[in-house]
Parts: C-alpha cells; structure tokens; sequence
C-alpha cells in the first residue's frame, strides 16, 4: 500500500470510510420496527462493541452455523427488531458493520475456539489453496507465493482481511469483505459464490484464522 | 441529503491560519458510464463548493452582512472523484460562523454551518 493511501486511512478527517462510519453510528441509535428497538436498547452505547468485531466470523449456536458480522446485524434486525434484512453490500448495513468495526481499531484479530468455527476454517483453508478459474489460481498462489511481487503495476498484497468493511479507491465506496472476493475470483475467470454463501463465509473464517494476532484497522482504505 | 464531514478547529488565536477539511458523500456520477444493463447512467454531479464566513455581529453595531464573505470556491467536473475532499486554510480573525455549500445536479443544495471562536 502506497504511503499516500495509508495516511489516507490513518486521518480520520480525511478518511472517505469515515463518511459510512457517521452514518452507522447514527443508525446505531435509531428505533426501527414494530418493537420500536434500536441497536442501543440491548446493547447499550456502540463504544460497548469493543473487540466484538475482532471475533467474527463465528459459530452462532442459534442459526447452527458459521456467520460473519453483517449476518450477525440482519440477524438481531429479524429477530429483535422485527424489520427485514438489509440486502448484501447495503449502505446502511456496511455502515453499521464499519461502525461497530472500528470500536474494534488497534485490537488483535481473535477468531474464538470453536469446533464448528474450526470445521469451517478448514475447508476454508482447502478453497483458500483450490485452483480455480479460466486463468487457473487459487489465492494461495498470488497471496502466499507472489506475495510482494507486482501485477498490474501494484504489489500483491499478502491478502490479510484486517480493514473490512474497507474504502476502496477502485469501487470509490465502502464494501464489504465478500464483495473483495468475488472480485477475486471474477479476475481469475471463476464463477463468483453468492453474497453469503457458505464457501465465503468459510472463506472468512480462514481468513481471520491466517490473520490472528494481526491489529483490526477497520475503516481501511485500499487502491 | 448528502452526508459530510467538516473538520474545523472550534477556537483560534487572532490571526492564527487554521486548516480546514470538508469531505463529502456524493457519487459523483459522469454520465458517461453505463450499468451492467446498458443503460447509460445519468449525470449527477456536484457542481459548485463555496465556503463563506459570517464575522458575528457584535450587539451594539448594525448588522452590515449575514451572506458573508467568501473565502473558499470551487467548481466540480466530471473527472472529479466520488467523495470529493477538499481543505484549504483561512486566517481566523474574528470569531463567527462558516457556511459550507454544495450545489449540483438533481436540485443539490446542502448547506452546513459550523461556528469557530477566536480567542
């Protein structure tokens, strides 16, 4: 990453991601539904979310299986709030997801000890190194392998999520970690999963186990 | 309504040149780009920024102007970035308050106000 678009990142008064951070605080403590609940009525002030983020994607005992933290936001907005979901790459979703994230900024990546979490990591790990596409890559072989290396003029990057929901200057909006990998596998010719399939979300879970310890730095901004 | 994001310090010392930043969320659309339809997609641009400063109106004066003076302007293209961010200084004389405006396609009109003291 360039110095420019890191000190991009690092000021939050300059920060674009800043602008869906706003909007997610702000949604954080609005009532919605028929209950009339907001995201503070259970949970109190967002600065409680503290380290929440660094723990995602976890195995969630109610839904029986592996979620990441926007299924977590739809989930409490069917369950508590009574209103429908919010689509994937939604703005207001990825601005509460950036929201509660940053609450998280400078803590370590800390996936929980979980069998089911461990299953998924896995066969995350098994996609992670799986050959796939025209172009025949599998993100191992330009994130682990050519690491550093250049393509396209820009050096490959060792591929650890740490920033999502992340500005990126290509897109010039927020997205979400999902949507990054989609834009992956596209590049190497592969059918893209669906938003919230649970290869992505195994995908995820890898991905944070290959990144723990790392510090969260969500908003991130990236080329 | 557009979000935005106006970083201005809340007081100065008299003559102190203080930075300010404004960053706002627009997509800044060209009209040039089609979607994944065809369709070509239509313009929607912010066209100008101004920032104004209103000196406050001491008590006993009359008041002589509330537009304020203009201390800062720009014009927008459409080779401008989505979220356009903008900073540029200003000496900070006397205390009052900045009017910050962005107009532009599709009846664009937001106006934010911040107040800065000068010690």
């Amino acid at each position: 990453m360039q110095p420019s678009t890191q000190a991009l990142q690092k000021d939050d008064t300059q920060n674009p991601a800043m602008l869906w951070v706003k909007a997610g605080e702000a949604l954080w403590n609005k009532p919605e539904g028929a209950a009339a609940k907001s995201c503070a009525s259970c949970h109190g002030e967002i600065g409680r979310m503290k380290s929440v983020a660094t723990r995602y994607p976890a195995y969630s005992s109610t839904q029986a299986k592996v979620i990441n933290l926007s299924q977590q936001v739809n989930l409490c907005r069917v369950t508590q709030q009574q209103v429908s979901q919010w689509p994937a790459e939604h703005e207001s979703l990825l601005g509460l997801e950036a929201a509660i994230a940053k609450e998280s900024r400078g803590l370590p990546i800390s996936p929980p000890t979980q069998s089911q979490l461990a299953d998924a990591q896995t066969r995350g790990e098994a996609l992670f190194n799986q050959r796939i596409g025209q172009v025949d890559l599998s993100c191992r072989d330009c994130h682990e392998t050519l690491a550093g290396r250049k393509l396209g003029g820009n050096v490959i990057p060792q591929g650890h999520a740490t920033g999502y929901p992340i500005y990126r200057l290509e897109w010039q909006s927020v997205g979400s970690l999902q949507r990054r990998l989609r834009g992956c596998m596209t590049a190497v010719r592969a059918e893209p999963y669906a938003h919230g399939a649970s290869e992505l979300i195994d995908l995820e879970a890898y991905l944070a186990k290959r990144a723990a310890g790392m510090k969260l730095e969500t908003p991130g901004v990236r080329p | 309504m557009a979000r935005t994001l106006i970083t201005v310090p809340r007081t100065a010392r008299r003559d102190e040149i203080i930075e300010i930043r404004a960053l706002v969320q627009h997509s800044m659309e060209t009209g040039y780009r089609r979607s994944s339809e065809g369709d070509l997609l239509p313009r929607d641009l912010i066209r100008r920024f101004t920032c104004r400063f209103v000196p406050r109106v001491a008590a006993n004066s009359s008041a002589t102007s509330t537009a304020g003076d203009l201390i800062f302007a720009a014009t927008f293209h459409a080779a401008i970035a989505a979220n356009p961010y903008l900073s540029f200084n200003l000496r900070a004389t006397t205390s009052g308050t900045l009017v910050f405006s962005w107009e532009g396609d599709n009846g664009l009109a937001q106006t934010e106000t911040v107040s800065l003291l000068v010690a």
